[in-house]
């Protein structure tokens, strides 16, 4: 009889050693005669603890972690296919309390299953999703996906309902659904363990999209930051159509859809919507005008559903629970489950899908544990380069969409990047001011001139030239970069720089003047 | 270190980098049998950069002429994107992320740290052809900052010591 053992190919994982012992657990259990069908998984996201191994005993997973490949020896000499103790041991994997106080809805799959088995995906209630949506009218998919209050997971929060109703209403020839898969944003890393973890639930989820609005093709465009992930996609793709779930006739039903995927080129603002269109029809990514709506005129001019991963992702288990399951968690008007990704200084970094409503300080602290280093915390930055910087005496904003907008930043892609008290915000301001002029697409005057300018001005600040003018010049900026800038790269850089001057004004007023101000 | 002998169920393997010289007649090749894609410019211009390593500058008509574009027009598709390049890259590429997670963890003075030891700057390529390091803005490994890639391969936790390490396998 084999002992089964599933060792994580999440990049994440394997960047930390996953490869190595999984390398050694096969080595080991050749030595010593000992027969294990060892498998991979995604990640479970409890990032502080991996590379994580599992042991199946029974109906039971039991957790080791984390593992190093010097490890290995050792735990096979304490009984490792016997689930017995050791010092890495961490109990069943479902008692794990960080993970036990989860509600996974987007990513109940995610660590589980053998992601390119779609065997166990459907084992697992894959599927189960489409064929609900099938036996309803496009509109009645679309009615339930509104009715859960889903909400853009990359970053906006617009009602997925009234996008695929819009896309539905929209007479056209030809629509698309297109994937936004280019998560630019630091601190977050959800898109890539779905996509690394459980790819067939972004497929089944695009295809009750395609089902929903009338799209027959979709394409999943992802940065090629993510080579696994790009890897793991296509090749989920080839299996899926290869089975019958993706092409002329899904799941023997005569609906047709189908997906490409596609690579970015290294190119931040491919995140923004309409950039992503234009990249994906194999231009420059220059931002477009808006109106119209992609939704009406987008990818090739056609009506296109722009939806990011997860978004398209929890459309799957909506379908498959009901819309009510969905709603029933969250609060005020952020339904459902926020997908908290905790990083940078922080003790314990990792995914935690959780109902809507906890706040910065129970998230960084319950389940975080603090920072990394175990310096006092001075910053965070939520939403990616684009988030507001939060002191201490925000923390205790709830996680939803309006208490945010309302504290002066965004949830956005549910990053929290977390600083120790070592943190120059005048330094993180200027990163931001020069990220965007890195990264504008050149459209726009405030975005492209206006970020040039902002570093300069952030410069003579931190040198301590005529500081009060400076400051009052960057905010007319950044004023003008909010107003008037196209999109959300220079629409959004003014968060965080702003927001440093705000809560942390005395970083930027550090300069021991060298010369006398005549 | 290569991962082959992990061959369980991971269907991610790195890929080589081992380059070929450039040829038009096979740049050619490529470009017409991606041609009938829609949007298949980048797609091409990955295919050409996954064969020979960059963009040749000869490469352009013949991309341009199969998707009948313009010439400029495909010349501002590879210098708008970070990751075309127009010259051959080092034996391997080494990115490091400057993300704000990574920061938090003291990736700028592993930024630095490398800049010093490969006597190199982001963006270039060590004297002796081996190394091509440049920057990276988030390579999504944020709860184990501060990472860095060498070719397609993730590291997390990646001290300065670490990535001293990393390299010398490479070497």
């Amino acid at each position: 009889m084999s002992t089964t053992i599933y060792v994580p190919l999440d990049s994440a994982a394997r960047s930390v050693g996953a490869d190595e012992v999984a390398t050694a657990i096969a080595r080991e259990a050749g030595r010593r005669g000992l027969n294990v069908n060892l498998m991979r998984n995604g990640s479970r996201g409890l990032f502080w603890l991996e590379p994580m191994v599992e042991v199946v005993i029974g109906s039971d997973r039991i957790a080791y972690g984390p593992v190093r490949g010097e490890d290995v020896a050792g735990l096979f000499d304490a009984g490792l296919l016997e689930g017995n103790a050791h010092s890495l041991r961490l109990g069943r994997t479902n008692e794990i309390p960080l993970l036990a106080r989860q509600q996974r809805f987007t990513f109940s799959r995610c660590g589980i299953i053998d992601p390119l088995s779609l065997d166990a995906y459907v084992a697992h209630g894959g599927y189960e999703g489409l064929r609900r949506a099938l036996a309803l009218t496009p509109s009645a998919v679309v009615d339930e996906i509104t009715a859960s209050g889903l909400r853009g997971r990359g970053g906006a929060g617009f009602p997925t309902g009234l996008k695929w109703r819009t896309v539905l209403e929209a007479p056209a020839d030809q629509k698309y659904i297109a994937c936004n898969a280019d998560e630019g944003d630091s601190g977050t890393y959800a898109d890539r363990m779905i996509m690394e973890g459980d790819p067939f639930s972004l497929i089944e989820g695009m295809t009750i999209a395609g089902y929903a609005t009338g799209a027959t093709q979709g394409y999943i465009y992802i940065r090629s930051e993510y080579p696994s992930a790009f890897r793991s996609m296509a090749r989920a793709v080839e299996i899926a159509r290869a089975a019958g779930y993706l092409g002329a006739l899904v799941a023997g039903t005569d609906l047709a859809f189908d997906i490409d995927v596609r690579l970015g080129a290294g190119a931040y603002i491919c995140g923004e919507e309409t950039s992503m269109l234009e990249s994906l029809e194999g231009k420059k990514g220059l931002v477009r005008f808006r109106p119209p709506l992609p939704a009406i005129d987008g990818l090739f001019g056609k009506p296109t559903v722009v939806n990011n991963v997860l978004s398209l992702a929890t459309a799957a288990p909506i379908m498959q629970h009901g819309a009510k399951a969905y709603a029933e968690a969250g609060t005020g008007r952020s339904r459902g489950t926020a997908v908290i990704q905790l990083a940078g200084n922080v003790r314990r970094g990792g995914l935690f899908e959780v109902p809507f409503g906890l706040t910065l300080r129970e998230a960084i602290f319950d389940l975080g544990g603090g920072t990394a280093t175990g310096r006092p915390l001075r910053a965070v930055q939520v939403g990616g380069s684009l988030g507001a910087y939060f002191p201490d005496e925000l923390l205790d904003t709830p996680i939803d969409y309006e208490a945010m907008a309302a504290a002066g930043g965004m949830l956005g892609h549910g990053g929290i990047v977390v600083f120790d008290d070592t943190v120059d915000l005048a330094k993180q301001a200027r990163f931001a001011m020069e990220f965007c002029a890195i990264e504008s697409c050149g459209k726009c005057t405030p975005c492209r001139i206006g970020s040039q300018r902002g570093v300069e001005v952030i410069d003579r600040i931190i040198a301590g030239e005529q500081r009060d003018a400076n400051l009052q010049l960057l905010d007319d900026l950044l004023e003008v970069m909010l107003d008037t800038s196209l999109c959300g790269l220079g629409g959004l850089t003014p968060y965080p720089v702003r927001s440093a001057v705000q809560h942390f004004p005395e970083d930027f007023d550090r300069a021991v003047p060298l010369k006398q101000e005549a | 270190m290569r991962d082959e002998s992990v061959s369980v169920t991971d269907a991610t393997q790195a890929s080589t980098r081992d380059f070929a010289a450039w040829e038009p007649g096979r740049a050619e090749t490529i470009a017409t049998a991606l041609a009938h894609l829609p949007g298949a410019c980048l797609p091409i211009l990955h295919e050409l950069q996954d064969e020979f390593g960059y963009i040749h500058q000869d490469a352009i008509p013949i991309v341009a002429e199969a998707l009948n574009l313009s010439r400029a027009e495909v010349v501002g598709v590879v210098s708008f994107y970070h990751d075309f390049r127009q010259a051959p890259p080092g034996e391997h590429v080494v990115r490091i992320c400057r993300g704000e997670a990574c920061q938090s963890m003291g990736g700028e003075a592993l930024v630095e740290h490398l800049e010093t030891s490969l006597a190199t700057k982001l963006g270039d390529t060590t004297s002796d052809g081996a190394i091509s390091l440049s920057a990276a803005y988030c390579l999504g490994n944020c709860a184990l900052s501060p990472a860095m890639m060498v070719d397609d391969r993730l590291h997390g936790r990646v001290t300065p010591e670490r990535a001293t390490g990393l390299l010398a396998t490479i070497a």
